[in-house]
């Protein structure tokens, strides 16, 4: 096995080729905060709280630790004030549509008292998810069907049973028990015939 | 058809196509693109067949069924050949007259030419045409000789000559060289080096390779890229074969937005014809290089135009963007290194081939070499299609080849890019137009849109349309692009509804630069550019909405308010007949009066006040001014006195 060795946070790491940075910097015990990570499942990107600023060279940008793979000789910071403001404002923008999962401790973690922004329309009820992925991606990575799929796209994006694809669920509900805002439980409620 | 076999069987066969067509010493070419066609152009093109056939002429005389001239507005278009004479809006009716006085006596139909507002005369030929002078249509110009459906028009014109001259005397590296020389740049977006991608493409590990053309043009108003692929079909599929021919891929793919249906129709019929010449498939013209090429039809989502998003879409997956950090070029369409350009750029090639580096090189500016064709619209006086060398300014391109603001209204911004691109004000006119210059002042070139806008429009109310257009088309899966654009969105629905606040301002600031940072594709990363450069142009607009409850352009209906001057009031009772909500009240020589409470701002008052009293005003907004009571009388005039 071939290791590359970059230093995450000022210490010096070395990493499986291949790896991402995330896991690099979670072996080295850093604690960097995801929604749409999980260890069975494929890395999506798309929560964007793994990103991180990386260093090679003179030139520094951001990147989602979960896909960007280890480099020898990379230099990594994983609380830099740049990805400290990526991570207040993605908190700011979730607060409102998923108040009831993991938003809550990072806006305490990252010092986020109140968002500066609202629902579309005021009194509109929260849908208290993120769109993580997370239950579509294992239905359809692990649990082998396509039961729980993405609807819409853009802002109209939603997660939902797929009516036409009701006898792809293998009833594994792992898509309850994975879900980050206990979401899933209360779609049971809407679906009373899913056993 | 049968097989051409060999470069010099091509060679035979171009030459017997043209001592066939000797004979034809006049043309009339009909355009049958998108536009035309909605104007009954085919209906043209029968007529013109019909008269000849009648009058025993076709066989010297040919019409020729082509795709888009560029000047929609005016079609359906006839360019008659050799003259280059140009008839606008010509109906079946026309036809007759146009046989028997141009085409047998050299005869102009007067009314059927373009009329030069700023000389007050007609124009008979392309080059006296304001809207065409200017241009450099080597590129697009093909589209006039050329019908779509017959291979032959394309041979006929030189066309698959790049082709065989690099399979017969070039090798792959040649090819690869002379577009990296070419300093070709995409035209698909971002402008990035064609020949630097192939090269990725051609040294990336992994086989098979695979080389592709975006023709997805997502962007609202755009429509080079369906005019390119449905006039001259050849010259895309040419310019994909020379790049498959460089990098070392035996397989295309062509993707297609399923609503170009003059496109996907011709497109089959040229892949067809293609193979039947042996153009296409094995061996082709004995050199031992073997190509075929497949069609995807997408399904129409502007983010499948993405690259890795189109490379998904073509497996057979959502349409999505994919969030690695390794480009398409070294690992795209089934992990494969895939080389994708867009519909403009693969057409450049085959010019380049032909035409040499140096050539195209000639054209353009340092940065930025040879030609943009640009979708013109809005607010000028002709729109269309248009080509021109990169580097022309926006001036040249609004006012000479536009012909200026339509209605004499002022200038006020021209937005390029497509939805992600930029509004660029007055003071910037005479940028020269490439790919640098255009991100330098906020915007970009995108794909080649060109919006022009007017005093009458609202900036604010510009952004908004943009970004309203984003949030529906963005795929919704990172949290930057889909939740950012929720807010922008809400924020500027906000603004325009004179509820916004100045700290609103920054906060849609903040939220740019925060999008352009974390989002996970070009998308988000772009999205924000709307509000951005309207923002740093038009500040004073957005503070005129959050501060003072105004809507300068007077478009944002919640904000303007409708009001009736008391001194120029006849009490015709025009506006309080036909005022929808019943918000105007007067009678018989009364002054007439706008209740602002149940005025629904539709504007019908504005409009219909004879203009010879103009008595009603539209003013940005602001508490109306007070009315006055009802039961006052009207301001007598008195005979021959002007108000
Ligand atoms: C949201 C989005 C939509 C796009 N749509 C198109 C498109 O419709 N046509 C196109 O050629 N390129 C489009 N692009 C750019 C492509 O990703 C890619 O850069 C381009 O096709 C490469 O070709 P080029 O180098 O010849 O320009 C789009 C990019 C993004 C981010």
């Amino acid at each position: 096995m071939k290791t590359v060795t970059l230093k995450i946070n000022g210490l010096e790491v070395s990493a499986r080729e291949g790896a991402s940075v995330l896991d690099a910097a979670r072996a080295a015990g850093f604690d960097i905060p995801t929604l749409c990570s999980h260890e069975e499942l494929e890395p999506a990107g798309v929560c964007r709280f793994c990103m991180v600023e990386i260093t090679r060279g003179t030139k520094s940008r951001l990147v989602a630790s979960c896909v960007y793979p280890v480099e020898n000789g990379l230099e990594v910071q994983t609380e830099s004030d740049r990805v400290k403001k990526i991570r207040r404002m993605l908190i700011e923008l979730l607060l409102p549509v998923a108040p009831s999962g993991p938003i809550g401790a990072l806006a305490k973690r990252y010092g986020v008292e109140k968002s500066r922004f609202e629902l579309d329309n005021p009194g509109q009820a929260p849908a208290n998810c993120s769109l993580c992925g997370l239950c579509v991606r294992y239905c359809e990575q692990i649990g082998g069907g396509d039961a729980v799929g993405f609807l819409g796209r853009g802002v109209s994006r939603k997660v939902a049973l797929m009516p036409d694809k009701g006898d792809e669920c293998v009833f594994c509900r792992k898509c309850y028990s994975i879900c980050n805002s206990g979401r899933f439980v209360e779609m049971a409620e809407v679906f009373p015939d899913q056993p | 058809m049968k097989k051409l076999k060999s470069v010099v069987e091509l060679k035979q066969f171009r030459e017997e196509l043209l001592a066939e067509r000797k004979g034809i010493k006049k043309s009339i070419a009909v355009c049958e693109g998108t536009g035309c066609h909605a104007y009954k152009s085919s209906a043209v093109a029968d007529a013109f067949e019909k008269e000849l056939k009648q009058r025993g002429l076709d066989a010297g005389i040919a019409v020729r069924r082509t795709g888009c001239h560029g000047f929609c507005e005016r079609g359906p278009m006839a360019k008659i050949f050799p003259q280059k004479i140009f008839y606008f809006q010509v109906k079946p009716e026309d036809v007759a007259e146009i046989v028997e006085s141009t085409l047998l006596s050299d005869k102009l139909v007067e009314r059927l030419l373009f009329f030069d507002e700023k000389t007050g005369k007609r124009c008979a030929c392309q080059d006296e045409i304001p809207f065409y002078k200017l241009q450099d249509q080597v590129v697009f110009g093909n589209n006039f000789l050329i019908s779509p459906k017959h291979i032959e028009d394309y041979m006929a014109a030189g066309g698959y000559s790049a082709l065989a001259r690099a399979l017969s005397t070039m090798t792959p590296l040649d090819v690869l060289e002379e577009v990296k020389k070419s300093g070709l740049r995409g035209r698909g977006g971002g402008g990035f080096p064609a020949g630097l991608k192939w090269d990725t493409t051609r040294n990336a590990p992994g086989e098979p390779k695979y080389v592709i053309v975006n023709a997805d043009e997502g962007d609202p108003g755009a429509y080079m890229d369906r005019s390119l692929l449905e006039g001259n079909p050849h010259s895309v599929l040419e310019g994909l074969m020379l790049g498959a021919y460089a990098v070392g891929s035996n397989q295309g793919f062509i993707y297609v937005r399923q609503e170009y249906s003059i496109a996907i129709e011709n497109l089959p019929i040229a892949i067809e014809q293609a193979k039947q010449l042996g153009l296409l498939g094995e061996n082709i013209l004995g050199t031992g290089f073997s190509f075929d090429v497949t069609i995807h039809q997408g399904a129409g989502a502007f983010v499948s135009g993405e690259s890795s998003a189109l490379m998904s879409a073509i497996e057979g997956r959502v349409g999505e963007p994919r969030p690695k950090y390794i480009r398409t070029a070294v690992r795209g369409l089934w992990d494969k290194p895939s080389n994708l350009n867009n519909v403009e750029t693969w057409a450049n090639v085959p010019l380049i081939i032909n035409n040499g580096s140096d050539w195209f090189r000639s054209l353009g500016t340092q940065g930025s070499k040879g030609t943009k064709i640009f979708s013109l619209v809005g607010k000028v006086k002709c729109t269309g299609l248009v080509e021109v060398p990169m580097g022309v300014t926006l001036r040249q391109i609004v006012y000479d080849i536009g012909g200026g603001i339509r209605n004499d209204r002022k200038f006020k911004a021209v937005q390029t890019g497509g939805p992600s691109g930029g509004c660029i004000p007055e003071q910037y006119l005479d940028l020269p137009v490439d790919f640098d210059e255009l991100s330098k002042v906020g915007s970009m070139m995108g794909s080649g849109g060109l919006i022009v806008m007017d005093e009458d429009t609202c900036m604010v109310d510009v952004a908004k349309y943009f970004t309203n257009f984003l949030a529906q088309e963005s795929c919704g899966k990172c949290v930057p692009c889909r939740e950012g654009l929720r807010q922008m969105k809400r924020i500027l629905q906000n603004i325009t509804r004179g509820k916004g606040a100045e700290a609103d301002l920054n906060t849609l600031e903040e939220l740019g630069a925060f999008m352009k940072e974390a989002s996970l594709c070009a998308l988000g990363q772009t999205a924000a550019n709307p509000v951005l450069s309207t923002l740093r142009y038009f500040r004073n607009e957005y503070e005129a909405h959050v501060l003072h409850g105004q809507c300068p352009a007077r478009v944002c209906r919640d904000l303007i308010v409708f009001y009736i001057d008391p001194l120029k009031c006849t009490a015709c009772g025009t506006c309080r007949k036909q005022c929808p909500t019943d918000a105007i009240s007067g009678d018989k020589k009364l002054v007439h009066i706008i209740d602002q409470e149940k005025c629904i701002k539709c504007g019908t008052c504005f409009q219909v006040c004879p203009a010879r009293f103009s008595a009603v005003s539209r003013l940005p907004g602001g508490p109306a001014p007070a009315p006055v009571a009802y039961g006052t009388t009207v301001v007598q005039k008195a005979k021959g006195e002007s108000r």
